[in-house]
């Protein structure tokens, strides 16, 4: 999963300080594995210096300041772009597809869009597939056996998401 | 890796074009404003979950059911406005048709179901058996011709069923789950040899199918969900 993209969609929501953004990415993403706070810091400033963010406030309270970060216009079109481009389909689907569907129901973008481009990737590769063992031999029909029945079951998984977007779309807003 | 399939020439005039059709049964909408072209030699899969309306999109296409309205003609004919004897002749002449559990005549034997079709359109016995045994001997069942299909297994049943299609040398074959009913092995082969026979022809395939796999086969595919079609370019009116 692309850390920076995911935290630069959600700061699309609106300006956030470095540690409700860590907040609001374990409670959506990192249920398995949450973010430190270092790894944070680290791509804001990153993020920082490619003109993505920029810096929205300071704060200076008993403690170290604190800045709350804005995304830039080019952050957006960065965004955008991410999640329109398909993933390249894989054995086995990372948690990219699902982050993807998460941030265009929580960034108010088609979030069924994101499935059918996936969909259409993964077939084509599919069709590649199915070609070549059509034409190859028995090992090689066998191997390619193996790719097209993980890339079945993402694109199952994709069916069955598609179905459900309305009420994912209840729990993740909520 | 391969390189890209030999698809079919988009600059081609389309065998079938829909545009805007529209479908309800009573309070149901089945299909909500559908257009698509299918072109000559073109293996088309129509995906979609149960319920979507992607049979009764075949349906319509192929001519057995009447849209409510939109426009959809078969090169130049209207099948909107054709009378349902010419629906049936052309259904007859320039369309073959595979569905999930082959739909063999029981009491004939499998070279009587293969020559059937053209016994229909008026071929002499001999002639329409010499043709029927020539696609058994393609789709590799001749050595079913003689059994009923009672007596032979479900994948060479589904294979007389395609040669049954293909028998007519059908401008469209429209295929409904033509694998729903068989293993793997015999789904795939099936699929294999009825991609093949289309291949050396011009025929086109309107392939409804959920199963990916079976998509894999066809040169691209629509998804309907709801009554509509979806692309990868979104949603598609």
């Amino acid at each position: 999963m692309s850390v920076s993209h995911t935290l630069l969609a959600l700061l699309e929501r609106g300006p956030r300080h470095g540690y409700d953004l860590k907040q609001e990415f374990d409670a959506q993403f990192g249920q398995d594995r949450p973010l430190h706070y270092g790894q944070v810091y680290a791509t804001l400033a990153r993020l920082l210096k490619n003109g993505l963010v920029e810096v929205d406030a300071v704060e200076h309270g008993g403690g170290p300041e604190r800045k709350r970060y804005a995304i830039t216009a080019a952050g957006v079109s960065d965004v955008e772009g991410w999640l329109s481009r398909p993933e390249r389909p894989d054995l086995y689907l990372n948690s990219t597809l699902y982050t993807k569907v998460v941030l265009a129901l929580l960034t108010g973008r088609d979030a069924a869009t994101i499935l059918d481009v996936q969909r259409a990737a993964h077939l084509d590769l599919m069709r590649e597939l199915t070609r070549r063992k059509t034409r190859g031999d028995l090992a090689d029909a066998l191997i390619c056996d193996h790719a097209i029945f993980h890339l079945e079951a993402d694109l199952r998984w994709l069916e069955l998401t598609g179905s459900r977007l309305d009420r994912l779309a209840d729990e993740v807003r909520r | 890796m391969t390189g890209e399939a030999p698809r079919p020439s988009t600059g081609q005039a389309p065998l079938l074009s829909a545009r805007d059709l529209r479908k309800t049964y009573g309070p149901t909408t089945a299909l909500d404003g559908v257009s698509l072209d299918v072109r000559p030699g073109e293996i088309v899969a129509v995906m979609g979950p149960s319920g979507s309306g992607k049979s009764t999109l075949m349906h319509c296409l192929a001519g057995i059911v009447r849209p409510d309205s939109g426009e959809l003609r078969y090169r130049d004919r209207d099948l909107i406005t054709a009378s349902d004897a010419e629906r049936s002749a052309l259904r007859r002449s320039e369309f073959g048709f595979v569905f999930q559990f082959g739909q063999l005549v029981p009491e004939l034997t499998c070279l009587e179901n293969v020559a059937l079709p053209l016994r229909m359109e008026g071929v002499r016995r001999k002639e329409a058996e010499r043709r029927a045994a020539h696609w058994l001997d393609r789709l590799d069942v001749s050595d079913v011709a003689g059994q009923r299909p009672g007596q032979v297994s479900g994948g060479q049943g589904q294979r007389v069923a395609v040669a049954r299609a293909l028998v007519t040398d059908p401008a469209v074959v429209f295929a409904d789950e033509p694998t729903g009913a068989l293993d793997s092995l015999n789904g795939e082969l099936v699929m294999r040899l009825l991609t093949e026979c289309v291949e050396q022809s011009e025929t086109a395939v309107v392939l409804v199918t959920h199963e990916p796999s079976v998509a894999a086969y066809s040169h691209r595919e629509v998804v309907v969900r709801d009554g509509r079609i979806r692309t990868s370019a979104g949603l598609s009116r």
